[in-house]
């Protein structure tokens, strides 16, 4: 691989750059860009005190709230159990490794729709699990809880993939280096192990935040939609698309987008870490 | 250095057992917690889904699938997949290409366009669907009843009676947009890590562009490719909000399996809900199926490659 690299060839052998480079950014121009640009588009036909009044407004500044705590309790949540998930799945053997290792992508391959009815069933008062937890007096339907819940089945995939790898090429001699040290499993495992799963765990999180932020099909069947309580964003956005006021769905969409783009960027930062770290580590 | 230190160690298989794993009842309590969690998360939904289905007998099942709303809810989806898979699988294919065999500036621009669509939420890749084909849109401004900027165009959509939004077509965009990156994003690492030597050697020895690309580049991203349509089907038959937004809710119409999911689900007749959607369930356990096949043969074939 080193040495085709330094005897780089200035004359391209391979055909179809322009081509190729030129379909891609047709393509993603025609069905990605030029759409994208239309919620600016749209956001800018409002005055400045229009844009402020409805995003500020108090259902959607609740729903912010919402959403974001939510999405941030779900997301921590899954670190904890999602590191113990790649933990058990990389260091230990057990019956159905397999299927449960396979069980892990559920919440990508289950379309959202299906995943949303199926807690809120689950859960309701008569539901296999709200009908355990009603007599304790834990409503998860229709509240706010139902909402972390359906955030923390979407994000535990994206933590337990990004740890996953991190933990499989993990050196066993820097273990053993500390523990001939004196140091306890514990210690090692505190002081060695997760300071090396720290980028991975960070990304980890930031890709199951955000992705909980946007989303809407696992939500809304368990939220119930209560306007102030349990609306989360994306139905702010629904709710005004209903009622054909386009300008205030594009005014919130844009809050949404900003926030995305400002994490794509930190999830981006994070991910070129974590590969640094990998590879200086290799090194 | 390190070739005379091991030899003063001691066999590495013991050093492992005692220093780095847990006590066995550490160990066992970890494993408890995981499968525990992933149970109530993961196990006990997908068993739900089945039981709830088929609740009120397979007759009911099957006179729910039967349906000629719920058909018409399957054919849609199979549309918006059949057409969103295969764009999606040419653009994946050429960006990789001239992101791994070439070089150019801002190729890490590029790369994060490729992965937009994940970050947005699909509400809002609904959304931007609206205000471009919308009658408060672009388009709208363009093609207004009253002053349309392109009369020939204006005219032409309405004597065939087409529609974009709350239509099919917007049904089959929206599909197309959530669906971007699923190729791409597979083949763009896996290409790169294969490098160039290969195609460089075909072409060299007198084979075409495309006899490089057939029968050089294809075997090696098979699988690659292969994992990528997989991923990429899934998503375009289950999206439910972006496919919401630009549907116009018509049963038998504008319903995709996900949408027609939902109306049955308003309707409070569950069981057919359930019934409808362990369809989509029983996609998802498919797609898994042949995820983790793909995974095992990909292993294989670096295993293979390695011992060589």
């Amino acid at each position: 691989m080193a040495t085709n690299r330094t005897k780089a060839r200035k004359i391209r052998v391979l055909p179809g750059f322009k081509l190729t480079l030129g379909f891609t950014l047709f393509y993603l121009g025609l069905i990605v860009l030029i759409p994208l640009g239309a919620v600016f588009w749209k956001a800018s036909t409002l005055t400045w005190p229009q844009f402020w009044h409805t995003v500020t407004m108090p259902t959607a500044m609740a729903s912010y709230r919402l959403t974001f705590g939510a999405s941030f309790c779900a997301a921590l949540v899954n670190v904890v159990f999602g590191l113990i998930v790649a933990w058990v799945l990389v260091r230990y053997e057990f019956f159905g490794k397999k299927i449960v290792d396979a069980l892990v992508d559920l919440p990508f391959a289950l379309p959202t729709a299906v995943a949303g009815i199926t807690l809120a069933a689950l859960y309701s008062d008569h539901g296999w699990v709200g009908q355990l937890l009603s007599p304790l007096g834990i409503k998860v339907a229709n509240s706010q809880l139902g909402i972390f819940i359906a955030l923390t089945f979407i994000g535990l995939p994206f933590i337990v993939r990004t740890v996953q790898p991190i933990l499989e090429d993990l050196d066993p001699e820097l273990e053993e280096a500390a523990s001939s040290l004196g140091a306890s499993r514990w210690q090692v495992f505190w002081r060695v192990i997760l300071p090396m799963l720290t980028p991975a765990l960070l990304t980890g999180f930031a890709l199951a935040f955000a992705r909980a932020l946007g989303e809407y099909g696992s939500v809304i069947f368990i939220a119930g939609n209560i306007p102030m309580k349990t609306q989360i964003t994306p139905v702010i956005i629904m709710g005004e698309l209903d009622m054909f006021d386009y300008g205030k769905a594009t005014a919130i969409a844009v809050v949404m987008l900003v926030v995305s783009f400002v994490l794509l960027l930190g999830i981006n930062i994070l991910q070129w870490w974590t590969n640094r770290y990998n590879t200086h580590n290799l090194a | 250095m390190t070739p005379v230190a091991t030899t003063f160690r001691p066999p590495p298989q013991v050093v492992h057992h005692h220093t780095t794993s847990e006590p066995p009842a550490v160990r066992r309590a970890l494993i408890a917690v995981a499968l525990v969690f992933l149970s109530l998360f993961l196990f006990l939904p997908l068993v739900f889904v089945f039981v709830q289905a088929f609740a009120k007998g397979v007759g009911f099942y099957l006179e729910t699938l039967r349906d000629p709303n719920a058909w018409s809810a399957i054919k849609l989806t199979l549309l918006a997949a059949g057409i969103s898979v295969p764009l999606n699988c040419v653009f994946g294919v050429c960006a990789a290409w001239a992101i791994a065999k070439f070089d150019f500036r801002g190729k890490n621009v590029l790369l994060t366009l490729i992965d937009l669509p994940f970050s947005i939420s699909p509400v809002i890749a609904g959304l931007i669907y609206v205000l471009v084909f919308g009658a408060q849109g672009w388009l709208g401004l363009y093609l207004n009843a009253d002053n349309p900027k392109f009369p020939w165009l204006a005219n032409w959509l309405n004597e065939h009676d087409i529609k974009i939004i709350f239509a099919v077509p917007g049904i089959v965009l929206a599909t197309i947009f959530v669906t971007v990156p699923f190729v791409a994003r597979e083949l763009i690492p896996l290409m790169q890590a294969q490098g160039r030597s290969e195609e460089e050697a075909a072409r060299v020895l007198g084979a075409s562009g495309w006899q490089t690309f057939w029968r050089v580049t294809v075997p090696n991203i098979k699988w690659g490719l292969i994992y990528g349509v997989i991923l990429c089907n899934a998503r375009a038959m289950g999206e439910f909000g972006a496919v919401s937004v630009v549907s116009g809710h018509i049963r038998g119409q504008t319903n995709t399996i996900p949408l027609h999911i939902e109306a049955l689900y308003d309707d409070y007749n569950y069981t057919g809900a359930f019934a409808v959607a362990s369809l989509l369930a029983f996609l998802a356990l498919i797609t898994l199926g042949l995820k983790t096949w793909v995974e095992h043969k990909n292993a294989m074939l670096n295993e293979s490659e390695i011992s060589k």
